[in-house]
């Protein structure tokens, strides 16, 4: 209990300055630049925003896959180095260990820090149990619906009882209603094991359902230099546009997605991402792109006007 | 430490999670149906029947292409059938068998069929022993594979039966040069084939290992090793078959017994029927020495779907 409630105080992820660009051929390219972002202990948050701004690259240095090229990330004031199990993380691909039974794969993290096996065999069934996946413990991945994977790669990043949760679109190979059980699924773990979270997403709903805050991030518009080397350039750096915090009650239900504060919440995020697209798209959709996308087929079908 | 909190917290309050997954769409069909309750015989027969259909249609026309070959063998033989190829002092299948039923009581022969199988035996583990690792190290670690890789691409293209000469002058004894010549044969598949299952090793789950607190050695016994293994498998299969290819060439040139030099000895002889058996002998044996290591990898890979 004590321990639990100790937790809320721990989990503090700060990320200040953080910039980060890749070596090629033609020189550095940015994919994040001037960025801040923080995770207050036992918070929720997501960064929402449209593929390709960054915001994978931003939650992997977090988890410490990446190393920023200017500025810093910190957990609870010390700086992250490397992955370590203090920051659970969970990939948008199914990473479950293939040639791991469901049990085995939970105790991998138990495994890693010399837990004897009785000992982890037993808090694994537990976290199973936890998640309503005991049944299948014997299981191989192979066998399990998209659905399943996902909660064993959650609950498996939570074994090792991490400071803070890292997920990258965790949901989002996963058809429309496993997502909603998923998104429930995942916010009654949160708010039992009162971790910090920091999810990575596309889907405006699913950010504003699950968080207490969200960041918005965009990649940056074209800038004069930028277009003049627009073939070597595939991208361009992303970067926080905005903060919204999300006041809606816990705990949250489906229905709520349907209230005037929701949808208000909704409109402003999806306003404020389309209007970043359509500048950062300056570059690709020239006004020749406008024009095409404005004839008029005069309800032609396409083989007809070809 | 902090799983021991976790596997505490659940015991209190399970009920709210466990009975929200139990009405999630995703049990896979195989465990909807459990197979319990007693079939009646016939009805358990029939269902065998109708679930094995596929593999018994394959049997028999296995059977059948197999007597056909035998009829088609004996007529050939039988009328001495000479187009273009002259059949004239082949041996008929009922004279090899004949030559069979008698080599089976002859301790010769079977002398003959242990010492080429305690060859492969050694020649082949032997290359199992130093390729795989070999093969793991070389994919892990870029040094290494940068000094060996290129010594081996230019090794790799000799047939093992061009070493004949070479392994004559390095082992003093026959025996050893014949080892020597079918390790060589087996060692490059099993390296190659190794070295190809390293690289396809999906990187997710690195970063998965690494993210639960895996260090370098855990990394390369729990993800690196069982991922390469469906590939491992194949280079073994491969290298048995390469290594039976090799010591039949070696024993043919350079050997005193075993079943290459028994089937060119019953040449020089002029034991037409001897000729006829030693090649089966030969096809027999690498069939099980190739199903044994099907079976091995069945046994070592029991996640692999079936």
């Amino acid at each position: 209990m004590s321990l639990i409630e100790a937790k809320a105080t721990q989990g503090h992820v700060e990320v200040k300055n953080f910039a980060l660009s890749y070596e090629t051929i033609d020189g550095a390219v940015a994919a994040v630049t001037d960025t801040q972002i923080q995770v207050k202990p036992g918070e929720f948050v997501s960064i929402v925003g449209p593929s390709g701004c960054g915001k994978s690259t931003l939650l992997n240095a977090v988890a410490g896959f990446l190393k920023p090229t200017a500025g810093t990330v910190t957990v609870d004031g010390e700086e992250v180095k490397r992955p370590s199990a203090e920051r659970g993380m969970v990939f948008q691909q199914y990473s479950l260990f293939p040639w791991k039974t469901v049990r085995e794969n939970v105790e991998f993290g138990l495994k890693m820090r010399g837990m004897e096996r009785s000992r982890r065999e037993r808090a694994a069934r537990t976290l199973l149990g936890l998640a309503g996946l005991e049944a299948f413990e014997k299981h191989y991945p192979d066998r399990l619906s998209g659905g399943m994977k996902q909660r064993v790669g959650i609950v498996r990043a939570l074994a090792t009882g991490p400071k803070v949760l890292l997920l990258d679109e965790p949901f989002g190979a996963l058809d429309a209603q496993t997502r909603v059980i998923m998104q429930q699924i995942l916010t009654n773990m949160w708010q039992r094991l009162k971790i910090s979270v920091l999810f990575v997403t596309h889907d405006i709903d699913e950010a504003i359902f699950l968080s207490d805050r969200v960041y918005c991030m965009t990649a940056a518009p074209w800038t004069e230099a930028a277009k003049r080397f627009m073939e070597a350039m595939t991208a361009r750096p992303g970067s926080i546009k905005a903060e919204i915090p999300i006041a809606l009650e816990r705990p949250r239900q489906q229905s709520m997605m349907m209230s005037s504060e929701f949808l208000g919440l909704k409109r402003g995020l999806m306003s404020l991402i389309r209007e970043e697209s359509l500048k950062a798209m300056g570059g690709e959709i020239t006004d020749l792109g406008m024009q095409g996308l404005n004839i008029d087929l005069h309800g032609q079908s396409l083989a007809d006007v070809l | 430490m902090s799983s021991t909190a976790l596997a505490r917290q659940s015991e209190r309050e399970t009920p709210a999670i466990t009975s929200e997954p139990s009405t999630a769409p995703e049990q896979p069909a195989s465990t909807i149906l459990p197979f319990r309750g007693s079939f009646p015989g016939g009805v358990l027969a029939a269902r065998w029947f109708r679930l094995n259909k596929e593999r018994l249609r394959a049997a028999l026309i296995g059977a059948i292409s197999m007597v056909a070959f035998l009829i088609v063998w004996h007529l050939l033989t039988k009328y001495r059938v000479v187009f273009f190829v002259r059949f004239t002092n082949v041996p008929s299948p009922l004279a090899v068998y004949a030559s069979f039923a008698r080599a089976i009581h002859d301790p010769r022969f079977l002398m003959h069929v242990v010492l080429s199988c305690r060859r492969i035996i050694f020649g082949f583990s032997l290359a199992a022993l130093v390729a795989v690792p070999l093969g793991l190290v070389m994919g892990r670690f870029k040094l290494i594979h940068e000094m060996v890789f290129p010594v081996s691409e230019i090794l790799r293209p000799i047939p093992a039966i061009a070493w004949v000469p070479m392994a004559i002058m390095l082992w003093p004894t026959n025996e050893q040069s014949i080892v020597f010549i079918t390790f060589l044969g087996s060692f490059f598949p099993i390296l190659v084939n190794t070295l190809h299952g390293m690289s396809l090793v999906d990187p997710v789950l690195v970063r998965a290992a690494q993210s639960l607190g895996a260090r370098e050695a855990s990394i390369f016994r729990e993800v690196y090793f069982p991922a390469s293994l469906p590939h491992i498998f194949t280079g073994l299969t491969v290298g048995m078959g390469v290594a039976w290819v090799s010591l039949i060439a070696a024993e043919m040139i350079s050997g005193q017994y075993g079943i290459g030099y028994f089937t060119w000895e019953a040449y020089s002889l002029v034991q037409y029927a001897d000729i006829a058996l030693g090649m089966i002998a030969i096809g027999v044996l690498g069939l099980v020495s190739s199903l044994l290591i099907r079976l091995v990898g069945k046994l070592a890979m029991p996640w692999g779907r079936t």
